[in-house]
Protein backbone atom coordinates (compact mmCIF):
# COMPACT_ATOMS: atom_id res chain seq x y z
CA UNK A 1 0.00 0.00 0.00
CA UNK A 2 1.40 2.92 -1.41
CA UNK A 3 0.42 6.52 0.95
CA UNK A 4 -0.97 9.11 -1.84
CA UNK A 5 1.37 11.51 -0.57
CA UNK A 6 5.06 11.61 0.00
CA UNK A 7 6.05 13.27 3.37
CA UNK A 8 9.05 13.35 4.97
CA UNK A 9 8.64 13.92 8.83
CA UNK A 10 5.27 15.35 9.55
CA UNK A 11 5.26 16.55 13.35
CA UNK A 12 1.52 16.72 15.00
CA UNK A 13 0.57 17.39 18.40
CA UNK A 14 -2.86 17.54 19.96
CA UNK A 15 -2.78 18.99 23.60
CA UNK A 16 -5.41 20.36 26.22
CA UNK A 17 -6.75 18.61 29.28
CA UNK A 18 -7.12 15.32 30.55
CA UNK A 19 -10.90 14.53 29.55
CA UNK A 20 -11.15 15.95 26.15
CA UNK A 21 -10.74 12.90 24.38
CA UNK A 22 -7.06 13.85 23.00
CA UNK A 23 -6.26 10.14 23.48
CA UNK A 24 -8.63 8.79 21.73
CA UNK A 25 -8.33 11.39 18.72
CA UNK A 26 -4.26 10.38 18.53
CA UNK A 27 -5.67 6.94 18.11
CA UNK A 28 -8.16 7.25 15.71
CA UNK A 29 -6.20 9.83 13.54
CA UNK A 30 -3.04 7.08 13.61
CA UNK A 31 -5.15 4.20 13.02
CA UNK A 32 -6.78 6.01 9.54
CA UNK A 33 -3.19 7.35 8.70
CA UNK A 34 -1.32 4.07 9.27
CA UNK A 35 -3.49 1.06 8.74
CA UNK A 36 -6.24 2.61 5.29
CA UNK A 37 -3.35 5.49 4.01
CA UNK A 38 -0.32 2.84 4.76
CA UNK A 39 1.97 5.64 6.41
CA UNK A 40 4.14 5.34 9.12
CA UNK A 41 3.02 6.62 12.21
CA UNK A 42 4.26 6.80 15.54
CA UNK A 43 1.97 8.21 18.41
CA UNK A 44 3.31 8.51 21.85
CA UNK A 45 1.23 10.69 24.91
CA UNK A 46 2.21 12.35 27.87
CA UNK A 47 -0.20 12.91 30.22
CA UNK A 48 -0.02 13.61 34.54
CA UNK A 49 -1.55 11.36 36.94
CA UNK A 50 -4.73 12.93 37.05
CA UNK A 51 -7.67 11.35 35.36
CA UNK A 52 -8.95 14.48 34.26
CA UNK A 53 -8.08 18.17 34.55
CA UNK A 54 -4.22 17.68 34.38
CA UNK A 55 -2.44 18.45 30.82
CA UNK A 56 -2.45 15.93 28.14
CA UNK A 57 -1.36 15.69 24.99
CA UNK A 58 -0.80 13.15 22.00
CA UNK A 59 1.95 13.42 19.75
CA UNK A 60 2.11 12.08 16.24
CA UNK A 61 4.81 11.79 13.78
CA UNK A 62 3.68 10.84 10.38
CA UNK A 63 6.06 9.82 7.76
CA UNK A 64 6.62 7.54 4.59
CA UNK A 65 9.55 6.48 5.45
CA UNK A 66 10.21 4.69 9.06
CA UNK A 67 10.30 6.22 12.17
CA UNK A 68 12.93 6.39 14.43
CA UNK A 69 12.57 9.33 16.66
CA UNK A 70 9.24 8.94 17.61
CA UNK A 71 8.77 12.13 19.44
CA UNK A 72 8.12 15.42 17.80
CA UNK A 73 10.80 17.86 18.00
CA UNK A 74 9.84 20.94 15.54
CA UNK A 75 5.67 20.87 15.22
CA UNK A 76 4.22 21.38 11.63
CA UNK A 77 0.92 21.36 13.17
CA UNK A 78 -0.08 22.34 16.90
CA UNK A 79 -4.29 21.60 17.63
CA UNK A 80 -4.62 23.18 21.05
CA UNK A 81 -7.99 22.79 23.29
CA UNK A 82 -7.12 24.72 25.86
CA UNK A 83 -5.48 28.54 26.80
CA UNK A 84 -2.52 26.98 29.05
CA UNK A 85 -1.91 24.45 26.00
CA UNK A 86 -1.62 27.24 23.80
CA UNK A 87 0.74 29.17 25.76
CA UNK A 88 3.06 26.43 26.39
CA UNK A 89 3.38 24.59 23.01
CA UNK A 90 3.56 27.37 20.78
CA UNK A 91 7.05 27.64 21.14
CA UNK A 92 7.63 24.40 19.77
CA UNK A 93 6.07 25.04 16.65
CA UNK A 94 8.47 25.48 13.59
CA UNK A 95 8.68 28.51 11.73
CA UNK A 96 6.13 28.58 9.46
CA UNK A 97 3.61 25.93 11.09
CA UNK A 98 0.17 25.66 11.81
CA UNK A 99 -1.76 26.32 14.86
CA UNK A 100 -5.51 24.94 15.06
CA UNK A 101 -7.33 26.09 18.21
CA UNK A 102 -10.85 25.48 19.60
CA UNK A 103 -11.76 29.41 20.24
CA UNK A 104 -14.19 28.93 22.44
CA UNK A 105 -11.65 28.13 24.70
CA UNK A 106 -8.64 29.67 23.50
CA UNK A 107 -9.31 33.16 24.02
CA UNK A 108 -5.66 34.55 23.23
CA UNK A 109 -3.94 33.41 20.42
CA UNK A 110 0.05 34.08 20.22
CA UNK A 111 -0.33 34.94 16.17
CA UNK A 112 -2.85 36.50 14.14
CA UNK A 113 -1.92 33.18 11.52
CA UNK A 114 -4.48 30.63 12.71
CA UNK A 115 -7.13 28.02 12.46
CA UNK A 116 -9.71 28.69 14.75
CA UNK A 117 -13.12 26.73 15.12
CA UNK A 118 -15.26 26.73 18.12
CA UNK A 119 -15.03 22.72 18.33
CA UNK A 120 -16.48 22.61 22.20
CA UNK A 121 -19.59 24.79 22.09
CA UNK A 122 -20.31 23.51 18.00
CA UNK A 123 -20.12 19.93 19.85
CA UNK A 124 -22.54 21.19 22.67
CA UNK A 125 -24.93 22.80 21.14
CA UNK A 126 -25.23 21.55 17.59
CA UNK A 127 -25.02 17.62 19.07
CA UNK A 128 -26.37 18.19 22.66
CA UNK A 129 -22.57 16.02 23.47
CA UNK A 130 -19.79 18.15 24.85
CA UNK A 131 -17.58 14.68 24.72
CA UNK A 132 -18.01 14.70 20.48
CA UNK A 133 -15.89 17.83 20.64
CA UNK A 134 -12.76 15.59 19.49
CA UNK A 135 -14.49 13.99 16.59
CA UNK A 136 -15.42 18.02 15.71
CA UNK A 137 -12.26 18.42 15.41
CA UNK A 138 -11.17 15.63 13.54
CA UNK A 139 -13.96 16.33 11.26
CA UNK A 140 -12.06 19.62 10.75
CA UNK A 141 -8.45 18.36 10.31
CA UNK A 142 -9.78 15.79 7.79
CA UNK A 143 -10.47 19.44 5.64
CA UNK A 144 -7.75 21.55 6.71
CA UNK A 145 -4.79 18.75 6.07
CA UNK A 146 -4.60 17.28 2.87
CA UNK A 147 -3.04 13.80 3.58
CA UNK A 148 -5.98 12.91 6.27
CA UNK A 149 -8.40 11.88 3.84
CA UNK A 150 -12.11 11.82 5.24
CA UNK A 151 -12.88 8.19 4.07
CA UNK A 152 -9.93 6.78 5.78
CA UNK A 153 -10.94 8.83 9.08
CA UNK A 154 -14.20 7.44 8.83
CA UNK A 155 -12.75 3.98 8.68
CA UNK A 156 -10.28 4.27 11.47
CA UNK A 157 -13.52 5.47 12.98
CA UNK A 158 -15.01 1.95 12.60
CA UNK A 159 -12.60 0.01 14.00
CA UNK A 160 -11.07 1.79 16.70
CA UNK A 161 -14.47 2.71 18.32
CA UNK A 162 -17.63 0.20 19.47
CA UNK A 163 -20.43 0.45 16.80
CA UNK A 164 -22.44 1.82 19.64
CA UNK A 165 -21.18 5.23 19.52
CA UNK A 166 -20.36 5.32 15.83
CA UNK A 167 -22.99 6.70 14.46
CA UNK A 168 -23.39 10.11 16.72
CA UNK A 169 -19.14 10.05 16.08
CA UNK A 170 -19.76 10.06 12.49
CA UNK A 171 -22.22 12.92 12.95
CA UNK A 172 -19.65 14.75 14.97
CA UNK A 173 -17.04 14.12 12.40
CA UNK A 174 -19.87 15.18 9.38
CA UNK A 175 -20.57 18.66 11.23
CA UNK A 176 -16.57 19.43 12.06
CA UNK A 177 -16.18 18.57 8.53
CA UNK A 178 -18.87 21.12 7.00
CA UNK A 179 -18.22 24.02 9.81
CA UNK A 180 -14.55 23.53 8.71
CA UNK A 181 -15.31 23.97 5.23
CA UNK A 182 -17.49 27.08 5.66
CA UNK A 183 -14.94 29.08 7.46
CA UNK A 184 -11.71 27.91 5.34
CA UNK A 185 -12.78 27.14 1.54
CA UNK A 186 -9.86 27.35 0.24
CA UNK A 187 -7.19 24.52 1.75
CA UNK A 188 -4.07 23.58 0.10
CA UNK A 189 -4.06 20.51 -1.89
CA UNK A 190 -0.46 20.05 -0.57
CA UNK A 191 0.96 20.63 2.57
CA UNK A 192 3.21 23.63 2.30
CA UNK A 193 4.41 26.10 5.32
CA UNK A 194 2.96 29.28 5.41
CA UNK B 1 -21.08 -17.42 34.64
CA UNK B 2 -20.81 -18.60 31.30
CA UNK B 3 -18.04 -17.22 29.35
CA UNK B 4 -18.46 -17.09 25.89
CA UNK B 5 -16.01 -19.12 24.64
CA UNK B 6 -14.45 -18.21 21.42
CA UNK B 7 -11.61 -18.99 19.13
CA UNK B 8 -8.77 -16.69 19.07
CA UNK B 9 -6.27 -18.82 17.60
CA UNK B 10 -6.40 -16.27 14.24
CA UNK B 11 -3.87 -17.86 11.73
CA UNK B 12 -3.56 -15.18 8.79
CA UNK B 13 -1.46 -12.33 9.07
CA UNK B 14 -2.66 -8.85 10.15
CA UNK B 15 -1.76 -5.41 11.21
CA UNK B 16 -2.95 -3.56 14.09
CA UNK B 17 -2.20 0.19 15.24
CA UNK B 18 -1.10 -0.69 18.31
CA UNK B 19 0.06 0.27 21.75
CA UNK B 20 3.46 -1.23 23.02
CA UNK B 21 1.64 -3.10 25.54
CA UNK B 22 -0.95 -4.23 23.56
CA UNK B 23 1.89 -5.74 21.33
CA UNK B 24 3.26 -7.76 24.24
CA UNK B 25 -0.26 -9.29 24.82
CA UNK B 26 -0.24 -9.93 21.44
CA UNK B 27 3.07 -11.71 21.29
CA UNK B 28 2.19 -13.58 24.19
CA UNK B 29 -0.50 -15.04 23.43
CA UNK B 30 1.11 -15.92 20.24
CA UNK B 31 3.79 -17.75 22.01
CA UNK B 32 0.85 -19.91 23.68
CA UNK B 33 0.56 -17.95 27.09
CA UNK B 34 -2.45 -18.99 28.98
CA UNK B 35 -1.80 -17.58 32.09
CA UNK B 36 -1.20 -14.04 33.80
CA UNK B 37 -1.51 -12.82 37.55
CA UNK B 38 -0.78 -9.56 38.44
CA UNK B 39 -1.88 -6.20 39.70
CA UNK B 40 -2.16 -3.00 37.60
CA UNK B 41 0.30 -0.30 37.51
CA UNK B 42 1.15 2.66 35.44
CA UNK B 43 2.60 2.23 32.57
CA UNK B 44 1.91 -1.64 32.33
CA UNK B 45 -1.93 -1.62 33.32
CA UNK B 46 -2.55 -1.93 29.54
CA UNK B 47 -1.39 -5.41 29.81
CA UNK B 48 -3.17 -6.58 32.52
CA UNK B 49 -6.24 -4.67 30.92
CA UNK B 50 -6.32 -6.83 27.66
CA UNK B 51 -5.09 -10.06 29.46
CA UNK B 52 -8.19 -9.62 31.63
CA UNK B 53 -10.26 -8.64 28.11
CA UNK B 54 -8.13 -11.15 25.99
CA UNK B 55 -7.58 -14.85 28.33
CA UNK B 56 -11.19 -15.58 29.58
CA UNK B 57 -11.95 -16.01 25.68
CA UNK B 58 -9.47 -18.95 25.19
CA UNK B 59 -10.89 -22.49 25.91
CA UNK B 60 -7.80 -22.74 28.80
CA UNK B 61 -7.50 -19.12 29.73
CA UNK B 62 -7.10 -17.71 33.04
CA UNK B 63 -6.65 -13.53 34.43
CA UNK B 64 -6.45 -13.59 37.80
CA UNK B 65 -6.08 -9.86 39.67
CA UNK B 66 -4.19 -11.02 42.42
CA UNK B 67 -3.71 -8.60 45.87
CA UNK B 68 0.01 -7.63 45.17
CA UNK B 69 2.90 -7.80 42.85
CA UNK B 70 4.68 -10.55 45.60
CA UNK B 71 1.40 -13.16 45.14
CA UNK B 72 1.08 -12.47 41.66
CA UNK B 73 4.43 -14.23 40.82
CA UNK B 74 3.53 -16.65 43.02
CA UNK B 75 0.76 -18.01 40.97
CA UNK B 76 2.90 -17.61 38.15
CA UNK B 77 5.23 -19.74 39.27
CA UNK B 78 2.64 -22.37 40.75
CA UNK B 79 1.22 -21.62 36.85
CA UNK B 80 3.84 -22.79 35.17
CA UNK B 81 4.99 -25.96 37.09
CA UNK B 82 1.40 -26.83 36.04
CA UNK B 83 2.49 -26.86 32.66
CA UNK B 84 1.10 -23.31 31.32
CA UNK B 85 3.12 -20.46 29.85
CA UNK B 86 3.07 -17.57 32.24
CA UNK B 87 3.40 -14.12 32.87
CA UNK B 88 3.10 -10.90 34.11
CA UNK B 89 3.73 -7.82 34.03
CA UNK B 90 4.45 -4.54 36.60
CA UNK B 91 6.47 -1.68 36.84
CA UNK B 92 9.19 -0.44 39.37
CA UNK B 93 7.42 -0.51 42.41
CA UNK B 94 5.70 -4.23 41.81
CA UNK B 95 9.15 -5.24 40.55
CA UNK B 96 10.76 -4.70 43.93
CA UNK B 97 8.28 -6.88 45.25
CA UNK B 98 8.99 -9.71 43.31
CA UNK B 99 12.28 -9.88 44.21
CA UNK B 100 12.29 -12.44 45.72
CA UNK B 101 9.92 -14.90 43.71
CA UNK B 102 12.63 -14.27 41.04
CA UNK B 103 15.08 -15.87 42.78
CA UNK B 104 12.89 -18.71 43.74
CA UNK B 105 11.91 -19.37 40.17
CA UNK B 106 15.60 -19.29 39.13
CA UNK B 107 16.34 -22.01 41.64
CA UNK B 108 13.48 -24.17 40.99
CA UNK B 109 13.91 -23.49 37.26
CA UNK B 110 11.23 -22.51 36.32
CA UNK B 111 9.93 -21.06 32.83
CA UNK B 112 7.52 -17.66 33.13
CA UNK B 113 7.92 -14.10 31.68
CA UNK B 114 7.79 -11.02 33.71
CA UNK B 115 7.37 -7.43 31.55
CA UNK B 116 8.57 -4.80 33.92
CA UNK B 117 8.08 -1.28 31.76
CA UNK B 118 9.91 1.11 33.49
CA UNK B 119 9.40 4.63 34.79
CA UNK B 120 10.99 7.37 37.03
CA UNK B 121 11.92 5.92 40.16
CA UNK B 122 12.77 5.29 43.13
CA UNK B 123 9.76 3.96 45.08
CA UNK B 124 6.70 5.45 43.49
CA UNK B 125 8.55 8.38 41.50
CA UNK B 126 6.82 9.44 38.56
CA UNK B 127 3.90 7.00 37.51
CA UNK B 128 3.68 8.35 34.16
CA UNK B 129 7.22 9.15 32.68
CA UNK B 130 10.11 6.77 31.25
CA UNK B 131 13.27 5.99 32.61
CA UNK B 132 15.68 3.09 32.76
CA UNK B 133 16.80 2.80 36.49
CA UNK B 134 15.87 -1.14 36.53
CA UNK B 135 18.55 -2.43 34.23
CA UNK B 136 20.76 -3.59 36.87
CA UNK B 137 18.03 -4.85 39.65
CA UNK B 138 16.48 -6.84 36.57
CA UNK B 139 20.46 -8.65 37.34
CA UNK B 140 20.89 -8.40 40.40
CA UNK B 141 17.25 -7.65 42.07
CA UNK B 142 16.84 -10.88 43.92
CA UNK B 143 19.78 -12.31 46.29
CA UNK B 144 22.24 -15.00 45.79
CA UNK B 145 24.23 -15.67 42.90
CA UNK B 146 22.09 -16.53 40.34
CA UNK B 147 22.10 -16.85 36.08
CA UNK B 148 18.93 -14.52 34.20
CA UNK B 149 17.62 -13.53 31.09
CA UNK B 150 16.76 -10.03 30.66
CA UNK B 151 15.67 -8.33 27.47
CA UNK B 152 14.80 -5.27 25.97
CA UNK B 153 12.41 -3.81 22.98
CA UNK B 154 12.58 -0.48 21.34
CA UNK B 155 9.47 -0.14 19.18
CA UNK B 156 6.25 -1.34 19.24
CA UNK B 157 6.77 -4.56 16.48
CA UNK B 158 9.87 -5.10 18.91
CA UNK B 159 7.68 -5.62 22.17
CA UNK B 160 5.65 -8.08 20.29
CA UNK B 161 8.43 -10.04 18.59
CA UNK B 162 10.98 -9.61 22.12
CA UNK B 163 7.51 -11.35 23.66
CA UNK B 164 7.64 -13.99 21.95
CA UNK B 165 11.78 -14.42 22.66
CA UNK B 166 11.35 -13.96 26.35
CA UNK B 167 8.82 -17.03 26.10
CA UNK B 168 10.62 -19.05 23.95
CA UNK B 169 13.92 -18.54 25.53
CA UNK B 170 11.98 -19.24 28.91
CA UNK B 171 10.28 -22.41 27.96
CA UNK B 172 13.86 -23.67 26.29
CA UNK B 173 16.29 -22.72 28.91
CA UNK B 174 13.56 -23.22 31.97
CA UNK B 175 14.47 -19.47 33.64
CA UNK B 176 12.76 -16.87 34.13
CA UNK B 177 12.65 -13.95 31.42
CA UNK B 178 12.50 -10.56 32.24
CA UNK B 179 11.41 -8.23 29.33
CA UNK B 180 12.37 -4.23 30.19
CA UNK B 181 10.43 -1.82 28.63
CA UNK B 182 9.97 1.89 29.24
CA UNK B 183 7.37 4.14 29.40
CA UNK B 184 7.95 5.68 26.06
CA UNK B 185 7.87 2.33 24.24
CA UNK B 186 4.65 0.82 26.32
CA UNK B 187 2.86 3.91 25.55
CA UNK B 188 3.91 4.24 21.42
CA UNK B 189 1.11 3.37 18.82
CA UNK B 190 2.56 1.91 15.80
CA UNK B 191 1.59 -0.13 13.18
CA UNK B 192 2.71 -3.74 13.72
CA UNK B 193 2.07 -7.06 11.65
CA UNK B 194 0.90 -9.67 13.99
CA UNK B 195 3.13 -12.79 11.83
CA UNK B 196 1.19 -16.02 11.10
CA UNK B 197 1.17 -18.52 14.01
CA UNK B 198 2.31 -21.44 11.21
CA UNK B 199 5.43 -19.93 10.88
CA UNK B 200 7.14 -18.12 13.70
CA UNK B 201 8.94 -20.23 16.05
CA UNK B 202 7.24 -21.17 19.15
CA UNK B 203 9.31 -23.01 21.61
CA UNK B 204 7.38 -25.24 24.39
CA UNK B 205 9.24 -27.12 27.23
CA UNK B 206 10.49 -30.26 26.83
CA UNK B 207 8.84 -32.92 29.06
CA UNK B 208 10.06 -36.51 30.23
CA UNK B 209 9.87 -38.81 27.56
CA UNK B 210 10.97 -42.05 29.89
CA UNK B 211 8.53 -43.86 32.04
CA UNK B 212 7.44 -41.99 35.28
CA UNK B 213 9.37 -44.51 37.54
CA UNK B 214 12.91 -43.78 35.87
CA UNK B 215 12.31 -39.56 36.21
CA UNK B 216 14.78 -38.17 37.69
CA UNK B 217 13.66 -34.33 37.81
CA UNK B 218 17.20 -32.47 38.11
CA UNK B 219 19.28 -34.69 36.79
CA UNK B 220 22.52 -33.74 35.10
CA UNK B 221 22.84 -34.08 31.00
CA UNK B 222 24.69 -31.95 28.51
CA UNK B 223 22.59 -29.62 27.63
CA UNK B 224 22.29 -28.57 31.41
CA UNK B 225 17.82 -27.95 31.38
CA UNK B 226 16.08 -30.90 32.72
CA UNK B 227 13.30 -31.78 31.18
CA UNK B 228 10.04 -30.89 32.49
CA UNK B 229 6.48 -32.54 33.17
CA UNK B 230 3.83 -30.37 34.63
CA UNK B 231 2.38 -31.38 37.70
CA UNK B 232 -0.23 -34.31 37.83
CA UNK B 233 1.07 -35.68 34.42
CA UNK B 234 1.85 -39.18 36.86
CA UNK B 235 5.56 -37.52 36.76
CA UNK B 236 6.78 -37.22 41.07
CA UNK B 237 9.10 -33.96 41.40
CA UNK B 238 9.50 -32.30 44.94
CA UNK B 239 9.69 -28.72 44.20
CA UNK B 240 11.99 -26.16 46.94
CA UNK B 241 13.55 -22.86 46.81
CA UNK B 242 16.50 -25.06 49.16
CA UNK B 243 19.19 -26.16 47.49
CA UNK B 244 19.01 -29.48 46.04
CA UNK B 245 20.03 -32.54 44.60
CA UNK B 246 18.95 -34.22 41.24
CA UNK B 247 15.74 -35.83 42.77
CA UNK B 248 14.57 -32.31 43.78
CA UNK B 249 14.94 -33.12 47.59
CA UNK B 250 17.14 -30.55 50.02
CA UNK B 251 20.83 -30.79 50.19
CA UNK B 252 23.66 -29.17 51.51
CA UNK B 253 26.31 -31.49 50.76
CA UNK B 254 29.17 -29.40 48.91
CA UNK B 255 29.71 -31.72 45.69
CA UNK B 256 25.96 -31.97 44.91
CA UNK B 257 25.37 -27.91 46.02
CA UNK B 258 28.10 -27.27 43.48
CA UNK B 259 26.79 -29.17 40.42
CA UNK B 260 23.54 -27.92 40.74
CA UNK B 261 24.76 -24.31 41.13
CA UNK B 262 26.99 -24.88 38.53
CA UNK B 263 24.12 -26.58 36.06
CA UNK B 264 22.01 -23.29 36.64
CA UNK B 265 24.63 -21.21 35.13
CA UNK B 266 25.86 -23.52 32.56
CA UNK B 267 22.45 -24.03 31.03
CA UNK B 268 22.56 -20.16 29.84
CA UNK B 269 26.31 -19.46 29.41
CA UNK B 270 26.95 -22.78 27.12
CA UNK B 271 24.47 -21.17 24.89
CA UNK B 272 25.10 -17.49 25.17
CA UNK B 273 24.99 -17.13 21.22
CA UNK B 274 21.08 -18.22 21.36
CA UNK B 275 20.80 -15.52 23.84
CA UNK B 276 22.40 -12.71 22.37
CA UNK B 277 19.90 -10.32 20.42
CA UNK B 278 21.76 -7.47 18.55
CA UNK B 279 21.05 -5.05 16.15
CA UNK B 280 23.67 -2.90 14.22
CA UNK B 281 22.83 0.20 11.89
CA UNK B 282 25.72 1.38 9.91
CA UNK B 283 28.49 -0.53 11.88
CA UNK B 284 30.92 -1.75 9.12
CA UNK B 285 33.21 1.38 8.94
CA UNK B 286 32.01 3.66 11.73
CA UNK B 287 35.00 5.37 14.43
CA UNK B 288 32.52 5.67 17.06
CA UNK B 289 29.96 3.30 18.16
CA UNK B 290 26.52 4.46 20.50
CA UNK B 291 25.37 1.21 22.17
CA UNK B 292 21.71 2.16 23.21
CA UNK B 293 18.69 -0.44 24.28
CA UNK B 294 14.83 1.25 24.96
CA UNK B 295 13.44 3.95 23.50
CA UNK B 296 16.90 5.50 23.76
CA UNK B 297 17.94 3.30 20.61
CA UNK B 298 15.66 5.18 18.33
CA UNK B 299 16.83 9.07 19.30
CA UNK B 300 20.17 7.03 18.76
CA UNK B 301 19.04 5.91 15.66
CA UNK B 302 18.12 8.72 14.19
CA UNK B 303 21.56 10.73 15.71
CA UNK B 304 23.28 8.27 14.19
CA UNK B 305 21.95 8.97 10.90
CA UNK B 306 22.08 12.89 10.73
CA UNK B 307 26.17 12.30 12.05
CA UNK B 308 26.95 10.80 8.86
CA UNK B 309 25.03 13.41 7.06
CA UNK B 310 27.51 15.84 9.25
CA UNK B 311 30.56 13.39 8.01
CA UNK B 312 31.13 11.30 11.51
CA UNK B 313 31.51 7.99 10.64
CA UNK B 314 29.36 7.00 13.36
CA UNK B 315 27.56 3.28 14.24
CA UNK B 316 24.83 1.94 16.27
CA UNK B 317 24.74 -0.98 18.58
CA UNK B 318 21.21 -2.07 19.46
CA UNK B 319 21.25 -4.15 22.70
CA UNK B 320 17.89 -6.37 22.92
CA UNK B 321 19.84 -8.88 25.28
CA UNK B 322 20.96 -7.23 27.80
CA UNK B 323 21.99 -10.01 30.22
CA UNK B 324 24.00 -12.23 30.11
CA UNK B 325 25.42 -8.91 28.67
CA UNK B 326 26.36 -9.28 24.28
CA UNK B 327 30.00 -8.99 25.51
CA UNK B 328 31.43 -10.33 22.47
CA UNK B 329 29.59 -7.44 20.20
CA UNK B 330 30.39 -4.85 22.37
CA UNK B 331 34.31 -6.14 22.61
CA UNK B 332 34.20 -6.25 18.43
CA UNK B 333 33.44 -2.73 18.63
CA UNK B 334 35.72 -1.81 21.32
CA UNK B 335 38.59 -2.82 19.54
CA UNK B 336 37.23 -1.19 16.20
CA UNK B 337 35.94 2.41 17.28
CA UNK B 338 38.16 5.92 18.94
CA UNK B 339 35.51 6.04 21.21
CA UNK B 340 31.39 4.57 22.51
CA UNK B 341 28.76 6.63 23.75
CA UNK B 342 26.46 4.64 25.96
CA UNK B 343 23.53 7.05 26.26
CA UNK B 344 20.76 5.86 29.03
CA UNK B 345 17.89 7.26 31.32
CA UNK B 346 19.79 6.37 34.55
CA UNK B 347 23.12 7.56 35.95
CA UNK B 348 25.15 4.71 34.09
CA UNK B 349 23.72 1.01 34.49
CA UNK B 350 24.76 -0.20 30.98
CA UNK B 351 27.74 1.89 30.98
CA UNK B 352 29.14 0.21 33.45
CA UNK B 353 29.07 -2.85 32.00
CA UNK B 354 30.35 -1.53 28.72
CA UNK B 355 33.69 0.03 30.69
CA UNK B 356 34.35 -3.21 32.60
CA UNK B 357 34.48 -5.06 29.14
CA UNK B 358 36.32 -1.82 28.23
CA UNK B 359 38.93 -2.37 30.32
CA UNK B 360 40.79 0.45 28.92
CA UNK B 361 40.81 -0.47 25.20
CA UNK B 362 38.84 2.65 24.13
CA UNK B 363 37.13 5.85 25.30
CA UNK B 364 33.71 5.32 26.70
CA UNK B 365 31.38 8.24 26.77
CA UNK B 366 28.56 8.53 29.06
CA UNK B 367 25.10 10.72 28.27
CA UNK B 368 22.40 10.25 31.44
CA UNK B 369 19.44 11.60 31.89
CA UNK B 370 16.55 11.38 34.99
CA UNK B 371 14.26 13.85 34.31
CA UNK B 372 11.35 11.36 33.15
CA UNK B 373 12.05 12.71 29.90
CA UNK B 374 13.41 10.69 27.12
CA UNK B 375 17.33 11.47 25.60
CA UNK B 376 16.78 13.60 22.35
CA UNK B 377 18.77 13.06 18.98
CA UNK B 378 20.06 16.47 19.38
CA UNK B 379 21.68 15.74 22.94
CA UNK B 380 23.45 12.41 21.27
CA UNK B 381 24.50 13.98 18.35
CA UNK B 382 26.45 16.66 20.12
CA UNK B 383 28.38 13.85 21.73
CA UNK B 384 29.22 11.87 19.15
CA UNK B 385 30.54 14.93 17.27
CA UNK B 386 33.18 15.45 20.03
CA UNK B 387 33.65 11.88 20.72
Amino acid sequence: MKPPYEIQRFELRLSGLGGQGILTLGKVLGAGLALEEGYFVAQTQSYGPEARGGASRSDLVISSQPISYPKPEQLDLLVALSQEACNQYYRHLKQGGYLLVDDSLVKQTPTNIYWGLPFTTLAKEKLGMVQAANMVLLGALAHLVPFVVPRAMKKGLETSLSPKFLESNLKAFQLGMTQAKKKYPNVQTQWTSF
Amino acid sequence: MPTKVKKNHRKEERSLFALGNEAVVEGALLAGCSFFAGYPITPSTEIAEIMAERLPRLPDGVFIQMEDEIASLGAVIGASLAGRKSMTATSGPGFSLMQEHIGYASMTEVPLVIVNVMRGGPSTGLPTSPAQGDVQQARWGTHGDHPIIVLSASNVQECLDMTVRAFNLSEKYRSPVILLLDEITAHTREKIQIPNRETYEIFSRIKPSMPPEWFVPYEESMRGVPPMPALGEGYRFHVTGLTHDVNGYPTSRPEEVEKLMQRLFRKIDQFFYDIQIIEETACEDAEVVVIAYGCVARSAHLAVLQARELGTRAGLLKLKTLFPFPRPAVERFIRQCRAVIVPEMNMGQMSREVKRVNNGLSSVRTLNRIDGQIITPAEILKVLQKA
